[in-house]
Formats: structure tokens, sequence, C-alpha cells
């Protein structure tokens, strides 16, 4: 028999354990990402890939039947064209929520405004494309006079929106951390509640309002579905918003079925997906190194 | 010095926070160049009747304000315009806030929101204020450092500092004493009295002591009410009228 101290000792072991595996597999799971991603495209990157033309290079053919080429540059001016949209979109608009969140209304207003922006942030981004594709398509098509609406902006403006939730959530977390005595302060030396927002919040938020636009940037670049739907996948470097492009996700996801297993052009697809990944990552990092210092400033003080 | 009109009336305060009473129907007034003692034991409305005075109630959402305080002549709970308001009535906080800036932007922060932005202007007030506030001579090599770096009672006078910059009229001090040492507590003290010919001065303390060195008239404040107003050397005397009032200045309660 087992007496009950032993017992306790044992189911004590066990749980920590479970706990720690729970713990430990978020780590396992990104390795294995990143390694799965690597070794499909490891193939191409380390024999065939010539990194000048492949980012310099405008020539998507992958499937021609002569001279097969993979220059993702236009592909790369998609993503970055469609991600600089939505960041004009989204920041002012986000940082600007978060604010009028955190600062200027209260009571029933606030609560249905963050119910509402959590709402936003669940609509699946098959739904956002689809928005983008019967809604916003005939929309700029009537507002601007163009022969199709599937567009740059048409992508970025789907993507602020998607970004915005992402950017006012962290960016009330970070207005509500300053500690109230702040603004106490700030108020009773006369100033006007814009100014207290503009010269003593805005300042002591500003890393994890940083780190708000940065994770916002980030969807904008990871985001697939949507812009697959919303920009018109064709492959150009866009002369103006109202161009169809294609960006990097879209490209993978589109051509990916397509592809033969273990081919060049699937092992080019893995490598735009180690790209990806990559710029992601050094984002998230970013964003990550960002908060941190403020913990450190706040452990200072 | 006494001088017939008041420089702020209070009447028939009333403050109460949802359904909890803070002040009774208070009245008191304060009169242009003393400065005004308020004693009183902890829960007492002492640092609720500060903040309608300089409207910081306002963002108390759940405070209700009744009754009238004059100031200059005009209902302080009417008036619109609560940031030229609060411009004129300065309060000190009883814990320091350092603003998360430098010393400098720390002092410059409400001439520079009033629009006053030449440097040629700004120093010499920055000065001027932290002089005031006897701090100047340990942070005048290190302006650019950040406020919130300082010391406790270093704090507390750049907060002064910052409640002088802006010319206030009335400088309301809330405890300000409660997180600095008795040295720069003595240290403020002899600046508050220099600077009561410049200004009028409200001070709520919790040191009994402190208001009996500095105030020229002190109120005991009890439980919402004001139980007695008059000179401070009739107040800490036998002389007091209410048994309330000598049992707390000598420390029966309170």
């Amino acid at each position: 028999m087992i007496t009950r101290k032993q017992w306790t000792t044992v189911s004590e072991f066990l749980i920590e354990t479970v706990i720690r595996i729970c713990g430990i597999s978020a780590i396992i799971f990104v390795l294995g990402i990143f390694f799965f991603v690597f070794r499909e495209g490891a193939g191409f990157l380390f024999s065939k890939w010539e990194p000048i033309k492949f980012f310099f290079s405008t020539e998507w053919y992958p499937t021609s039947v002569s001279n097969k080429r993979y220059g993702i540059l236009a592909i790369i001016a998609g993503t970055a064209s469609v991600t600089v949209i939505a960041m004009t979109i989204a920041v002012p608009f986000g940082l600007g929520a978060a604010i009028f969140i955190s600062e200027f209304c209260t009571g029933k207003l606030k609560e249905i405004l963050k119910i509402l922006i959590e709402f936003l942030a669940a609509i699946p981004s098959v739904v956002w494309g689809f928005i983008g594709l019967m809604v916003m398509n005939p929309l700029i098509i009537d507002i601007f006079n163009v022969p199709i609406g599937l567009t740059a902006l048409n992508g970025g403006i789907i993507l602020s929106l998607m970004a915005i939730p992402i950017i006012v959530s962290i960016g009330e977390d970070s207005l509500k951390a300053v500690p109230d005595s702040y603004r106490e302060a700030a108020i009773a030396l006369g100033i006007t509640k814009w100014q207290m927002v503009y010269r003593v919040l805005m300042p002591a938020a500003k890393n994890g309002l940083l780190a708000a636009v940065l994770l916002g940037v980030g969807r904008a670049v990871g985001e697939t579905m949507a812009v697959l739907l919303a920009t018109g996948h064709a492959v150009q470097i866009p002369g103006s918003p109202l161009d169809s492009v294609r960006t990097l996700t879209a490209t993978i996801a589109a051509e990916l079925g397509e592809a033969p297993v273990g081919s060049d052009h699937y092992q080019v697809l893995f490598v735009i997906g180690i790209f990806l990944f990559t710029i992601t990552f050094v984002i998230n990092l970013t964003a990550y190194l960002i908060v941190k210092g403020i913990r450190v400033q706040k452990g200072e003080s | 010095m006494v001088n017939s009109q008041p420089k702020i009336q209070v009447s028939g305060l009333q403050v109460s926070y949802g359904k909890e009473p803070a002040l009774k129907g208070l009245s008191l007034d304060v009169r242009d160049n003393e400065i005004l003692g308020i004693i009183g034991p902890a829960q007492s409305g002492k640092t609720t009747l500060l903040k309608v005075i300089n409207r910081t109630i306002d963002y108390i959402s759940s405070a209700r304000v009744t009754g009238s305080v004059l100031f200059e002549g005009k209902n302080i709970l009417e008036t619109k315009d609560v940031h030229s308001l609060r411009r004129k009535i300065g309060m000190v906080s009883p814990l320091p806030v350092g603003l998360p800036l430098s010393i400098y932007d720390n002092v410059a922060f409400a001439p520079r929101a009033a629009g006053i932005r030449d440097r040629k202007k700004l120093d010499p007030l920055i000065e001027q204020c932290l002089q005031q506030a006897a701090l100047w001579d340990e942070v005048k090599d290190r302006l650019d450092t950040l406020g919130t770096k300082l010391s406790g009672g270093q704090q507390q006078r750049l907060t002064i500092a910052r409640a002088l910059s802006h010319e206030p009229d009335v400088l309301c001090l809330d405890e300000f004493s409660i997180a600095i040492d008795p040295v720069t507590t003595m240290r403020i003290e002899d600046v508050l009295k220099e600077l009561k010919s410049k200004m009028t001065i409200v001070l709520v303390t919790n040191l009994v002591q402190q208001a009996r060195r500095l105030a020229d008239r002190t109120a005991f404040v009890w439980n919402g009410e004001l139980i007695e107003l008059d000179d401070t050397e009739t107040i800490f005397s036998d002389a007091a009228k209410d048994q309330r009032t000598k049992d707390y200045v000598n420390g029966v309660f309170g």
C-alpha cells in the first residue's frame, strides 16, 4: 500500500512533468515547422539556388517548358505594397481606436467597442477575402473607374481591417499599463486631455505601441487567404495601388497544390516559405525585444 | 494680513462617491496669501476637498458634487475652462510622480503645453521653479536625466517645481511629506513659508504639528464636516471651542 504522503509526492511529480511537456511542446512545434519547411526547400537552396536572380528578377515562370525562371522580386513588391497600404490605414486607425477606447470613452461604450473589436479579430480570413472579392471589388471599380477592382488597394484595405484589432488590443493594453498617477499628475497641471495623451501617455507607452504596430505588420505580411482573393494575383511590380499584385503567401497557397512533389518548383515554393518565415520571425522577435524593453524600464523605476 | 475678501469661498459643499458621502455640506474660506492648514484623520474628506478645488474630481466618474466653491468671484463647479482653472490652482499630490520625462521637461511640461517654446523664456523659468522648490542645486548639472530616476524626496520637490511652473495663484498640497524624510520635509516647509508672499497655499496634512508650524489658520475636518476653523494658535491651544478638536490635536484620537 502506498501512503497518502507517497501518493502526493508521485502525483505532484506527474503533474509537474505533464505541465513541463505542455510548455516545451511549443518549442518543439516551432523547431519542427522550421525543420520541415527547411528540409523541403533545402535541396534547391543548396544546389541550384541563385540568390541574386531569386531576389532581383521579376521573372516568375515556374512552369515554363523551355526556360523555368524563379525570380520573386515582383512578388516581394506585391507583398510590400499591400503591407504598406495596409499599415498606412491600420496604424492611424488602430492607434487612434486604442487611444479612444483607453482614454476617451467609458462605461458601456467601452465594453461594446472592446467586444466588437475582439469580434473583428475572430472573423476567418477567407471571409475577409470574400468581402474583398464581392464588396470591395465592385466598389473600387465604381469609385476609381478601373476595369478590375482586385488590386493592391483592395488587399491593403482588407489587410488593414485584419491588422487593426491586433493593433487596438495590444495598443490599449500598453496604454492601460501606464500608471494612473501619470494621468492625474498631468491633468492637475492644467493641460487638455489630448495634450496628456500626446505628451505623457504616448511617450510612456511608446514601446507597447510600437510592438502593437509591428505585430500588425507581421499579420499583414503573413496573411494568405484574404490577399489571395482580393489582390488579383498578377505577377508585376505595381505602378499604383490600383494595379493587381501577387503576394508571397498567395503564391505558395495557389501553386503548391500544382507543383509535383520534389520538383524544383515545389522546392522553390518552400524557399519562399523559409524567406517568409524569416521575415515574420524577425518582426516578432523585434516586437518581443521591444516589449521586453518596457519591462526592463519598469523594473528600474 | 487678515484680508476681508476670501480667495476661495467654499459653501455647502457636498460630495459623494456613489452612495458613500465624503463631504457633508462643508463651508470654509481661504484668505489671500495665507497658509491654510487642513487637518483631520484619514477618510475625513480632505483630499476630496482639494480635488474639487482644482476640478480633478471630474475624473472620478462616481463623484456627485453639489454646493458652491467661489474662486475670484466665480463658481469653480460651473466653470467651463477647467484647464486654465487648473493652471491657476496648482496641485501637489501625496506620492511624488515624476513624469517619464527629463527633469527639465518635467518642469517645462505645463509652460510648453500653454505654448511657451522659446528656450530663452523657458530656461530662467525652469531655474526659478527648481530654485523655489529647493531642488536646483541638486539637479542643475543633470537636467536631462529622467525625472523618475530621482529619489523620492527629490521627486516630491520636482512635483512642487512642476506645480509652480504655471505660476498658480493657489497652491494645494496634499500630504506632501508622506513619502519623504524629515530633513527634506523641513526644507520644503521653509520653501512654503517663502512662497506664501506670492500665493495662497492650502496645505492638507496628516501631521498635526506640520500645520502648527506652517499654517496661519487651521481647519479641522472630520467625517466630511468642518469641526472648527480658526487661527492656528487658537486651534492648538485650550481656546479651541470643540472638544473633538482639542482631542485630535493632542493626540487623543486620530
